[in-house]
């Protein structure tokens, strides 16, 4: 894949990465446009979440990795979005949203904090501990406190996917409205949340792992999800991942 | 409740051994012999009681906070977990039993010695264990503090200290109970006070109804202590689920 990165855009060449003798990543060249939400698919294990640890500045332990990246500063412009909800136990939901400024010892909104999460329901719970909520509201107490970071670049892991299919839905609207115009890396396993929210869907595949042409589906996200088109378009990258996990 | 039926239990059974094999005051006296000696040496009981509880306490203290910092250091900087870690270790193989005779050697016959015994008891226990909390923090936690650029006292102060908890009580909890065991072995091998002086001291003058007396009083005084530090310890970790209610436990 070839394409020239414009100014603002994150792009990230992996020269080679190695887990355990066995080559993840060959000279694999990934860009991420500014402003937009790209969306990364394939099957479990290929190496998504590796990637966005890889842009996240995770870089793992006892490998042989080079990374170059032209206009790669972005440290301190990440907002990092995990499977697991990684609230902190021993802190408030609200504590939690604002994690990220008590750690920097940085002053903080509380009022910004509260509005984040009444927008994500949760306004009752906010003194309460972790523990004492569901799945679903320990996933929403993580994506306030991913907004609460209010960072260009939000990097996300398969954040809805522990979530009913209500509150998904919900929450990828909510998600899509609040990180508009911000450089967004989805990692998903959910074809229709991809379509609904993605500027560009790669598919990654293979050992080591490449990247296909992006697919840009049409229109704004989020997009609606009765739209013919748009359910036409998941049955096609249903397909290409089929033939994918097939040929592999 | 459930704690005091246990309690008229295990006295009942007492009682009941002492009435149907005969066996003489001096082996074991009744509980009512006990209970008589307990208040004829109230005064004394309560003076030993006291040195004992101090000794105990103290050891504690120090235990606890040499051990934290030794897990703070070997847990923070690898080549003192390089070097330190063997040794440490290894210094476990010597019965500490065996050093209460040098301690009172060295510090003498008071309650230093004893402070150090239950000390060194303690410490080991208490290291271990908050090493261990530091050295298991949830990498998903460190990533995201990363991603968050916070400096790596940050980290330690927000992140791995707080998840680190749960097991430095376990620690704290271990080392609680063994803590009275210092402190009887240090008075055993030299002192004047202490239960464990007077244990020895009625022992010597078949005063039999006296050591038991001794004996309960430091059960009661071990338990309470273990009890009152387990309460505090579920207060100040009431996040964490071992300060669940054990009946909420699955299995054991």
């Amino acid at each position: 894949m070839t394409m020239s990165p414009k100014q603002g855009d994150i792009s990230i060449h992996i020269e080679q990465l190695t887990f355990d003798n066995m080559v993840l990543f060959n000279n694999l060249d990934f860009v991420m446009p500014e402003g937009q939400w790209t969306c990364l698919m394939g099957e479990s294990g290929v190496g998504k979440s590796t990637l966005l640890r890889l842009v996240a500045g995770l870089v793992p332990e006892k490998t042989t990795t080079t990374i170059t990246a032209a206009d790669f500063g972005i440290e301190g412009e990440i907002a990092y979005m995990a499977q697991n909800d990684l609230l902190l136990p021993w802190l408030t939901v609200f504590e939690n949203v604002v994690l990220g400024a008590r750690l920097r010892g940085d002053a903080f909104s509380s009022e910004r904090a509260l509005d984040l999460l009444k927008q994500v329901n949760l306004l009752g719970s906010a003194h309460d501990l972790p523990a004492t909520l569901s799945g679903g509201m320990r996933q929403r107490a993580a994506l306030a406190r991913t907004l609460m970071e209010d960072r260009p670049i939000v990097l996300m892991d398969e954040p809805f996917s522990a979530l009913d299919t209500i509150t998904r839905v919900r929450l990828q609207e909510f998600a899509a409205e609040m990180l508009r115009g911000r450089t967004v890396l989805l990692v998903t396993h959910d074809p229709l949340e991809a379509f609904r929210l993605a500027d560009r869907i790669h598919v990654m595949s293979g050992r080591p792992a490449v990247l296909f042409e992006p697919i840009k589906p049409a229109g704004r996200p989020p997009r609606d999800m009765r739209d013919p088109e748009l359910l036409a378009e998941q049955a096609k990258l249903l397909d290409q991942l089929a033939n994918v996990k097939s040929a592999a | 409740m459930r704690p005091l039926i246990i309690a008229i239990g295990l006295f009942s059974a007492w009682q009941a051994v002492v009435l149907l094999t005969e066996v003489p005051f001096f082996i074991l006296p009744s509980p009512m012999l006990v209970a008589v000696a307990m208040i004829e040496h109230a005064d004394r009981l309560l003076e030993d009681g006291l040195v004992t509880f101090v000794e105990i306490l103290g050891g504690l203290f120090l235990g606890i906070i040499l051990g934290t910092a030794s897990a703070l250091i070997i847990g923070l900087f690898r080549p003192a977990r390089q070097w330190l870690m063997p040794v440490m270790v290894v210094s476990q193989a010597i019965p500490v039993f065996a050093l209460a005779p040098i301690l009172v050697l060295w510090i003498g016959y008071g309650i230093g010695s004893k402070i150090a015994m239950a000390t060194l008891i303690i410490y080991f226990p208490v290291t271990a264990a908050l090493f261990d909390g530091l050295r298991r923090t949830n990498t998903g936690y460190l990533d995201l503090a990363r991603t968050m650029n916070a400096s790596r006292w940050s980290v330690l102060r927000h992140v791995r200290i707080p998840a680190a908890m749960p097991s430095f009580a376990s620690g704290v909890r271990v080392a609680t109970a063994v803590a009275p065991i210092g402190a009887i072995v240090g008075e055993w091998v030299g002192a004047s006070h202490g239960l464990g002086a007077l244990m020895l001291h009625s022992s010597g003058r078949t005063q039999i109804d006296v050591m038991f007396a001794a004996l309960l009083v430091l059960a009661f005084m071990a338990i309470l202590l273990y009890f009152s530090v387990d309460w505090l310890l579920r207060r100040l970790l009431t996040w964490s689920p071992d300060s669940l209610p054990s009946n909420d436990k699955v299995g054991l």
